[in-house]
């Protein structure tokens, strides 16, 4: 008989809305050793591909349904430092779950008959932390006088420091923000990876030596010069892709139009949702828009649901997107969290004009109605505006997730740091060395924007060639 | 990020302009005129953008002053020395270009006097060759009174001529800032002007200096919140482009600046500082 895919309690929907705790609750003991039981142990597992860093997840998955959880989260741990993070916010719909013989050839994401196999992993990753199965690392003498100064604390950076750290170097992690974790901290909101997941790999940093220096802006407190003459022999940047892209429309600087790094930063890290407890405001309004169809414009819309939920206004919150449903870059899982949660979607809608309030700040969107074309370079079809299709749509809060670019501070004080058409770093893909030896780069500083597996196994790279040649 | 030392250097009716020295080691040995800090005071502080107003890298100090206005200025007026900063990051923002411009007038109001001060004595001392004087510098400060005026001294001896303008006449001479200005450009040539200040008195500036061709620049006090180039919070138009005060300012031609918009988007949060601000009165003074 046909297994049903175990489906992950979730909070209520009319209590989630109202603050700012896990939705997906996570699989208990049962539910996991259920849904491990549906995996084929197919003979070719396609899955392991569908994985940026490989992870032998038929392994894993075999180790659960023995109940040998350590095991599970140890053969995860061979790929990827962070399994309850990743467990979490992976798009695995798109990579591991889409690969999996049980979806269905030619699908543009993951069948539901699929393995749940992020749940799987953040289960043995929750397993992990529960039972402080962190690796304690194999020091080797010949890496202590190895010193390397990481340069900003998110996902690049912490896996880079753990696997220096685990071979004895070491390791400073720089963080220009008062705390760590990068986008993790300030992008990401706690419903979806809740701070003590997070600060619980950071804890177990601090553990293995690594030493966290944060409210230093490397670049201007400090040049990349300056850090080797320090006595740095190695640096790894982790830079990150922070700098928010804005439409270019007309009155896209009227107040109350945010970007979605300002948005969220506001109520990820300096928590404004307890304003005024906490002294960072943030504004919300009745006719909240966000722009943009990739997982940031879920988070955000989901943040501004529960600020209108908070402050007592009816929920009423659009995402806007030029092309349709099946289109958006974003997760299911967060398409569907959002849709359950009352975000509202309108497809095809291209923005044009922002119209200022009477009370001076936003108070209309003007769109261009669109339709598909082609296939661009993305593989997307291409949204194209109809000329004369404009319609208004009213709005006294925006928040525009239109994508992300390079951090630009250090780049700009760092010349010789040689750089491609986007500003990204260039680096040896063999080794992730930049254009300055002993200077190495991952993460969304490198690709542009990415996922946060994608960022370790470019930063994993970087380690290991830090570790070959010192 | 320990206070070494705290100075009220103006108390007039409850409004108070306090003056801190903070340990910060290694911003002192960057900091430059126009540069800025943020500041939090607290875990759950904002971040809050002050200019570098002095730096001697031998006591790894840095000057902080700032008029308690909101919440957070508060707090940080009722620290002591001895206390601690929760986080001090810098030197943000660009560095003010300091050449050799020739004849400078440096135009502060309020609390912008003191960023001004960085700026006149980092132009005082730009002599280009070697052993020739530097820039020539007339510094005009405006205050609502004589209580209120700061660092009076301390811009005396980084200008050549200084002009001191009060709202209500009870000092230096009666009026604004901008009717000297006035004077001044219709009588002599000037290279450059340099202005900080409300954004009314830095916008009437920016328009006297268009009037004789003089380039103004001025450092504009957009909200910011991480001050590193990732929210774009602080955006500001110039000559119709968007640019990030805290990543490609904080100083820019005045001429090219949005004033209407500024203002605008720095009274996005006008209702929540009221609110915050009547819970300001339990901070111990």
């Amino acid at each position: 008989m046909k297994k049903e895919p175990v489906k992950v309690k979730e909070a209520p929907v009319e209590i989630r809305v109202g603050n700012f705790e896990e939705v997906v609750a996570g699989y208990s003991e049962q539910e996991a050793l259920r849904e491990a039981s549906r995996c084929l142990q197919c003979k070719n597992p396609f899955c392991i591909s569908g994985c940026p860093v490989g992870i032998d997840i038929k392994k894993f998955i075999y180790h659960i349904t023995q109940k040998d959880y350590r095991s599970a989260y140890f053969t995860i741990r061979g790929k990827n430092n962070f399994p309850s993070i990743c467990g979490r916010v992976c798009p695995a719909e798109y990579q591991c779950r889409k690969a999996c013989v049980l979806t269905a050839k030619g699908e543009p994401f993951a069948s539901d008959e699929s393995i749940n196999i992020h749940l799987l992993e953040r289960f043995s990753g929750d397993y992990g932390k529960e039972n402080n199965l962190d690796t304690p690392g194999q020091k080797e003498a010949k890496f202590s006088n190895l010193r390397v100064a990481v340069v900003g604390s998110g996902p690049a950076g912490l896996c880079c420091a753990g696997e220096l750290a685990r071979k004895g170097a070491k390791v400073d992690i720089f963080e220009s923000l008062h705390k760590t974790g990068g986008v993790l901290r300030y992008g990401i909101p706690p419903f979806r990876l809740p701070w003590d997941i997070l600060d619980f790999e950071i804890n177990c940093l601090k553990k293995l030596g690594v030493n966290f220096i944060t409210n230093f802006l490397v670049g201007k407190a400090m040049t990349i010069k300056e850090l080797f003459a320090q006595g740095y022999s190695r640096i790894f940047l982790g830079l990150g892709a922070g700098v928010p892209s804005f439409l270019g429309v007309k009155g896209e600087n009227l107040a109350n139009i945010y970007s979605a790094n300002e948005f969220l930063t506001r109520v990820n890290l300096m928590s404004a949702y307890k304003f005024p407890e906490f002294h960072t405001p943030v504004n919300i309004g009745k006719d909240v828009l966000i722009i943009g169809g990739g997982n940031t414009a879920m988070d955000a819309a989901r943040v501004a649901l529960r600020l209108q939920k908070i402050k007592g206004l009816a929920l009423n919150t659009t995402v806007i997107y030029r092309r349709t449903d099946i289109e958006m870059p974003a997760r299911r899982m967060e398409i569907e969290h959002a849709r359950q949660e009352g975000v509202k979607f309108e497809f095809l809608a291209q923005p044009k004009e922002f119209i200022e309030s009477d009370q001076g700040g936003v108070g209309k969107l003007i769109c261009l109605r669109s339709k598909l074309g082609k296939p661009d370079s993305s593989g997307r079809r291409r949204p194209i505006n109809i000329e004369g299709s404009e319609f208004e749509l009213n709005c006294d809060l925006c928040v525009i997730a239109a994508g992300l670019k390079a951090n630009q501070v250090l780049i700009k004080e760092t010349p010789e740091l040689k750089t491609d058409a986007n500003s990204d770093v260039i680096v040896n893909p063999e080794n992730m060395e930049s254009s300055i030896k002993g200077v190495y780069a991952g993460g969304d500083i490198v690709g542009g924007e990415g996922t946060v597996i994608e960022a370790m196994g470019m930063a994993k790279k970087a380690a290991c060639a830090i570790l070959d040649n010192s | 990020m320990k206070i070494l030392s705290k100075e009220v250097i103006a108390n007039y009716a409850g409004a108070r302009i306090i003056k801190l020295s903070v340990f910060a080691p290694e911003i002192s040995l960057k900091a430059r005129a126009g540069n800025f800090v943020v500041v939090m005071v607290n875990e759950k502080g904002e971040r809050i953008p002050l200019t570098i107003v002095d730096a001697d890298s031998k006591a790894g100090s840095i000057t902080l002053i700032f008029q308690e206005a909101g919440l957070t200025t508060r707090i940080l007026g009722a620290l002591d020395a001895g206390d601690k900063l929760y986080a001090l990051s810098g030197p943000l923002g660009h560095a003010t270009e300091i050449k050799n411009y020739g004849k400078v007038i440096l135009v502060g109001g309020g609390v912008g006097i003191a960023e001004i001060l960085p700026v006149a004595r980092a132009l005082k001392e730009a002599g280009l060759p070697a052993g020739q004087a530097g820039n020539h510098i007339t510094a005009i400060l405006g205050s609502r009174n004589k209580g209120m005026l700061i660092l009076e001294a301390e811009l005396k001896s980084a200008s050549d001529q200084l002009y001191i303008m009060t709202d209500d006449g009870s000092y230096g001479l009666r009026g604004f800032t901008t009717d000297i200005l006035k004077e001044l450009l219709s009588k002599d040539k000037y290279d450059l002007i340099y202005s900080v200040g409300p954004i009314p008195m830095m916008k009437k500036v920016t328009e006297i200096a268009a009037e004789y061709k003089v380039k103004t620049l001025v450092s504009l006090n957009a909200l910011m919140v991480d001050a590193t180039g990732m929210c774009g919070c602080c955006r500001v138009s110039i000559f119709g482009e968007v640019k990030f005060s805290c990543v490609d300012g904080p100083e820019f031609d005045g001429s090219g600046v949005d004033w209407a918009e500024l203002e605008k988007r720095n009274k996005a949060y006008s209702i929540q500082e009221k609110h915050i601000c009547n819970l300001s009165r339990y901070i111990k003074p």
